[in-house]
């Protein structure tokens, strides 16, 4: 487990010392991913050492959300003056999202079994 | 309250307080999840806040105070972060075998996701910290906090914003997919994946365990293209 730890905290800081570095508007744990992908592909013995503990944290991520998501009595004010459009623009967005991401798979899927035959 | 002055400063000051009721109410939260089958409207996280919430208000407790003791969970937001990165390296080898039709439906999702939003705000007069605080809605709960204070939104707001994106998702695809007669559960699995995320990927793996790997693939690669893509639309749009 403080193998684990001390891999995703190094990969973190790294990616938060590049992003602040470079002024980067990306996150630091994004580019952390990243780099925590990159090692796996370099070393992939190292991918059994850290998947225990992994698999805690990802079993466990919403929690790790709920401190933000009652952030929300922080902006009651908000919500309760726009509610109706944010929900709209919420379902409508999120609906056109799946539309076109599953529209697009599915020409492409197409196109490559066509180009198999 | 019998509880004498002393003890309830003491209480309501301390980070220990608020970072037990954060885990009970989570843990409560997850067990009325479970019971109900996992609806979508029965998301821990959504019954989590709205149980600690009352809490706060009754208790005259501010956010500052409470995010003293729930700093210590919220912490563990980044190392997750990083973490999605051995799901994501697990699937390589799907994500190579199909590689055109991943990335060119990310992209699509991805953008039209962001872009939609953008638009639909302004139309309907959102003000600019609600509109910045909506573009990162369908990406990871993580990855959405740190765009969304990257881009000058409201991270608080935005957490709300990606919990209502992921229950709206998961409540939604399966009717509409049903409806559209979409029967491959990978195209099915991986749209739901990027546009609701975490959400969207467990109601995905609730139905179909293809639809549900997909969908994390989804998600993972949403979580990068999202935090480069917001700061590039946003400069564009607003």
């Amino acid at each position: 487990m403080l193998f684990a730890l001390s891999l995703i905290l190094s990969c973190q800081l790294a990616g938060e010392l590049i992003t602040r570095g470079a002024g980067l508007p990306v996150p630091g744990p994004v580019v952390g991913l990243a780099l925590l992908l990159a090692v796996l592909t370099v070393r992939p013995s190292l991918i059994a050492a850290i998947r225990p503990t992994v698999a805690v944290i990802l079993a466990n991520l919403s929690l790790f959300f709920v401190p933000a998501g009652v952030g929300v009595v922080a902006n009651l004010e908000i919500l309760s003056n726009e509610w109706i459009a944010i929900i709209a623009v919420l379902v409508v967005s999120t609906v056109l999202a799946m539309l076109a991401s599953v529209a697009t798979f599915l020409a492409a899927l197409r196109i490559l079994e066509r180009e198999a035959e | 309250m019998s509880v004498t002055p002393g003890l309830w400063s003491y209480l309501a000051a301390a980070p220990l307080t608020w970072l037990t009721v954060t885990l009970l109410a989570y843990l409560g939260a997850s067990m009325v999840s479970r019971s109900l089958d996992h609806a979508p409207l029965a998301n821990p996280v959504l019954v989590a806040v709205c149980v600690i919430a009352p809490i706060l208000w009754l208790t005259g407790t501010g956010y500052d105070s409470y995010f003293e003791g729930a700093q210590f969970i919220h912490f563990l937001l980044g190392p997750a972060t990083v973490a999605l990165a051995v799901p994501l390296y697990d699937n390589l080898a799907t994500i190579r075998r199909l590689a055109a039709p991943i990335l060119l439906a990310l992209v699509a999702g991805s953008a039209v996701a962001v872009v939609s939003a953008i638009l639909l705000a302004q139309a309907l007069g959102l003000p600019e910290p609600v509109i910045l605080s909506l573009s990162p809605k369908s990406t990871t709960a993580p990855v959405a906090l740190g765009v969304s204070e990257a881009v000058g939104g409201i991270p608080t707001l935005t957490a709300v914003l990606v919990i209502l994106t992921g229950v709206i998702g998961a409540i939604v695809v399966t009717p509409m997919m049903n409806l559209l007669r979409i029967r491959d559960w990978r195209a099915r699995g991986f749209a739901v994946g990027v546009a609701a995320h975490g959400i969207g990927t467990a109601r995905a793996f609730a139905v179909n365990e293809t639809a549900g790997a997909y969908a994390g693939v989804g998600m993972a690669l949403n979580a990068l293209l999202t935090s480069l893509i917001v700061p590039v639309f946003v400069y564009w749009l607003i």
